[in-house]
């Protein structure tokens, strides 16, 4: 039984470090480097790899992110020299991670802990380390995501507003919208709550892009962006609203 | 600005006593003296009313003018001209009131020596009780800024501390270090080398300290080289100086956190090769440094411009120079330009003699 891996690192000398412990692995057989998260999401759909070794701290987009945008990913080994932030997400979900430089003893023993694990999936923990990771200082100012085969950094600021639609979530930017594989509950955690508020429980808005709040039907409001979109209030988003605005 | 004790209650309450008591005083000595009640009051009551507004009046002008060790011989002077005003005052009120050869009259002039005497004590005592307040309430106050001063650069301290560990590229050199090792031993040697004199030199530096900026460039060719070995093909960098630039002079570790921005913004916003490049001249008898690192423009708004790394140096310059426009940042195109301008006044090179 032979499993795929790939090394996803920016740093060329730290991907030869990962590819010379490999070789005591028979079983396990490098199919590709990548030097950023595009390159990697790109060769993990292509090759469906058994497991990835997963820099940080990359340019563009972060290892996090770069998970975010592969549906149902791999399991991974994450690989970082320092990150106070992200070791905590790892420690917090039991995730397995190699403190740069390891030593081939720390690998071998990594890849045996695999070995075990990989034979009960455990999705629910790399779901979990991602929504904490999306906490992440370097991230939680922006969303990637993937429109077509081509990734879009979405910083923030520039979303006018959230939109749920069934198993996804709409972002709707001054270019479009743009859809990402999430719940309105995940953006409400990981949102900065003094910019995004949740108006309906289909709906969260950028407070910057509102220029008048409406009273519609009975006792529900309608929010009207710069953009010319409106967006409903229900009566439990309302005063949330009006706290967030100081009226 | 110091605080009228006027204001404050601990104040007044004694204040309006001691006056109360001394008023009342003054009118039984004088009823002692054969005075009618009435009249004894009339005369403590003008005559103390009169030194009060003085003792609000050196209150006041001490609040303004606070006289240094060369000048108590002003305070002096304010107490004689004090009761002579007092004097003049408080006779001109009583002759407007009682007739010439009255028993009051009479009582007054036996007792006047006295009574200018106390009047004298009372203004004196006033003004040294208020100097002294002053002079308190000052030196709180500069307690008060010393403790801050001090708690800023113990924070400073904390920062340069931080900055020199920088935990991230240390971890990451040893990192390639442990790959080169086995592929290429040599390589591995020199860049342990290069580690270790990075280290050394900026382990050395303190945060007050001035350096020449060609000891500067140097430390920063040794940062560079070994971001270099980490980066491999992608970082490339330039570094010019002007002559007459290299021998001006800069707070040390000014430049590094500028250069590690650059780096951070240059090979993590991109994923194109990246030029790093620093550009030193001299303008206007100032040093002027360059920093230019490429940038995504549609991904990093700029709000960006000034990071964590520039605010603190914008922070130090500030500190130093009490300037807040000698870093400048700018985007053209797709590159951040990082300006810094480093004054160079005579007081300066005194110091680095010192």
């Amino acid at each position: 039984m032979s499993y795929k891996v790939i090394i996803i690192d920016d740093e060329p000398l730290a991907r030869s470090v990962v590819k010379e412990y490999l070789q005591k692995h028979a079983q396990l057989e490098l199919v590709e480097e990548c030097s950023n998260g595009f390159e990697g999401v790109k060769a993990v759909q292509q090759h469906q790899p058994d497991l990835i070794f997963l820099d940080i701290q990359m340019p563009k987009i972060t290892g996090f992110e770069m998970l975010e945008l592969i549906e149902n990913p791999p399991h991974v080994i994450f690989t970082t020299a320092y990150d106070e932030f992200a070791m905590q997400a790892f420690e917090a979900n039991a995730v397995d991670y190699l403190l740069k430089p390891f030593s081939q003893e720390r690998f071998d023993k990594a890849i045996s802990k695999w070995m075990e694990k990989n034979k009960t999936t455990d999705s629910k923990a790399t779901e979990n380390l991602l929504k904490e990771a999306a906490r992440h200082p370097q991230q939680n100012e922006r969303i990637v995501v993937k429109t077509g085969s081509k990734i879009k950094i979405i910083p923030v600021q520039e979303i006018h507003y959230l939109e749920a639609a069934d198993d996804y979530v709409k972002i709707i930017t001054a270019e479009g919208a743009f859809l990402k594989k999430q719940t309105m509950g995940y953006f409400e955690d990981v949102l900065d709550g003094s910019l995004f508020v949740r108006t309906h429980r289909s709906f969260m808005v950028n407070i910057q892009e509102i220029t008048r709040i409406d009273p519609y039907e009975k006792e529900n409001h309608v929010a009207l962006l710069k953009s010319g979109a409106k967006i409903p209030v229900s009566r439990a988003g309302y005063p949330k609203l009006k706290s967030i605005l100081g009226l | 600005m110091a605080v009228s004790p006027f204001q404050s209650k601990k104040f007044m309450v004694p204040f309006s006593l001691f006056w109360f008591v001394w008023i009342s005083a003054h009118q039984l000595a004088l009823y002692k003296m054969g005075l009618d009640w009435f009249t004894a009051l009339t005369d403590s009551v003008v005559s103390n009313t009169l030194l009060i507004w003085g003792t609000w009046l050196v209150f006041t002008i001490l609040r303004y003018y606070l006289p240094r060790k060369e000048g108590i011989f002003n305070l002096f002077l304010l107490v004689i001209v004090l009761t002579a005003a007092w004097f003049f005052a408080k006779t001109f009120i009583m002759n407007a009131i009682y007739p010439k050869n009255s028993v009051y009259m009479q009582i007054r002039n036996t007792t006047l020596p006295l009574r200018i005497g106390i009047a004298f004590l009372i203004n004196g005592c006033v003004t040294m009780f208020a100097y002294a307040y002053y002079n308190w309430q000052e030196k709180a106050e500069a307690d008060k800024q010393k403790t801050e001063a001090e708690k800023l650069t113990r924070e400073a301290e904390l920062f340069k501390l931080r900055q020199q560990l920088q935990p991230h590229f240390l971890f990451n050199a040893l990192n390639s270090i442990n790959a080169l090792i086995s592929i290429k031993p040599d390589e591995a040697r020199k860049m342990v080398q290069q580690l270790s004199e990075f280290l050394r030199t900026t382990l050395k530096k303190e945060e007050k300290q001035w350096l020449k900026l060609d000891e500067e460039l140097h430390s920063l060719q040794l940062y560079l080289d070994i971001e270099k070995v980490r980066f491999g093909n992608r970082l490339t960098t330039r570094i010019e100086a002007d002559v007459d630039a290299l021998t001006m002079q800069l707070p040390a570790l000014l430049l590094q956190p500028l250069v590690e921005n650059a780096i951070k913004f240059g090979l993590y916003d991109t994923t194109e090769p990246t030029q790093i490049s620093i550009r030193a001249m001299a303008e206007n008898n100032e040093l002027k440094v360059v920093v230019e690192n490429p940038f995504d423009a549609e991904t990093s708004p700029a709000k960006k411009g000034t990071g964590f790394g520039l605010s603190s140096v914008q922070r130090r310059l500030f500190l130093l120079f009490g300037r807040n426009e000698l870093l400048q940042t700018e985007t053209k195109e797709n590159i951040f330009i990082t300006t810094v301008m480093i004054p160079q006044p005579q007081t300066i090179n005194e110091e680095v003699q010192q």
